[in-house]
């Protein structure tokens, strides 16, 4: 399952969705705004995403983990919109037979999100604004 | 023959242009290299960004692929998401 959304993201459904019987491990890594980004104060995050490229971008990350980790199921949602400190922008799921494998894809999924997924994030701080790594 | 081309915006491209999608001239034959050498003739505040991609119908496109005007084509400036 992967998607993107504008409403708050459901922690419950995505963890029922990723139960199954053949799962001895289900892994969640759950992203979430935070108040300060090198001591500085941020007020909210803006995220925008090429939505159509986005989820074909997500689709191709899910598929490498799957050739690379025996998952038996995955959900991958991220938000776009502002949100505030505490929200959280996205969800990781993994489910796997032994956490070996569902630690590792988890963060494979993430990692290679935060590279090559055309969704982008502007920090609106108290005193001023500024997208991430934009500038060098 | 002189072609135009719609190109999508994202981010702070958006920003910098103050526009979601900008034409530029396509010549034909033109790459997706010659297509950013004339963004950044138009714009020259879209050099101050840490790097810039181009995306051709929704895929990540080598410098040297041939853009044609009917394509969907985007500026990725760098990633931040997650």
């Amino acid at each position: 399952m992967i998607a993107l959304t504008t409403d708050p993201i459901d922690v419950a459904s995505a963890l029922k969705y990723l139960h199954t019987d053949q799962a001895g491990a289900i892994d969640l890594f759950l992203g979430i705004v935070r108040n300060s980004t090198q001591s500085r104060p941020v007020d909210r995050l803006e995220y925008e995403a090429y939505d159509r490229m986005a989820i074909g971008e997500m689709r191709k990350i899910a598929d490498e983990a799957n050739r690379r980790w025996p998952l038996l199921r995955y959900t991958i949602i991220h938000r776009t919109g502002t949100l505030l400190i505490g929200e959280m922008a996205v969800l990781i799921g993994v489910a796997t037979a032994h956490r070996a494998d569902a630690f590792d894809a988890c963060r494979y999924i993430i990692d290679t999100i935060k590279q090559t997924v055309p969704i982008w994030k502007k920090e609106i701080f108290t005193d001023g604004e500024m997208w991430v790594n934009a500038h060098p | 023959m002189k072609d135009t081309a719609s190109v999508l915006l994202f981010g702070i491209t958006r920003d910098i242009t103050g526009q979601s999608a900008v034409s530029v001239p396509l010549p034909e034959g033109a790459c997706v290299a010659d297509l950013l050498s004339q963004l950044y003739r138009q714009y020259p505040d879209l050099s101050g960004i840490r790097s810039i991609l181009v995306a051709v119908n929704g895929e990540y496109a080598e410098s040297d692929q041939v853009v044609h005007s009917k394509d969907e084509i985007a500026l990725i400036p760098p990633v931040s998401g997650g």
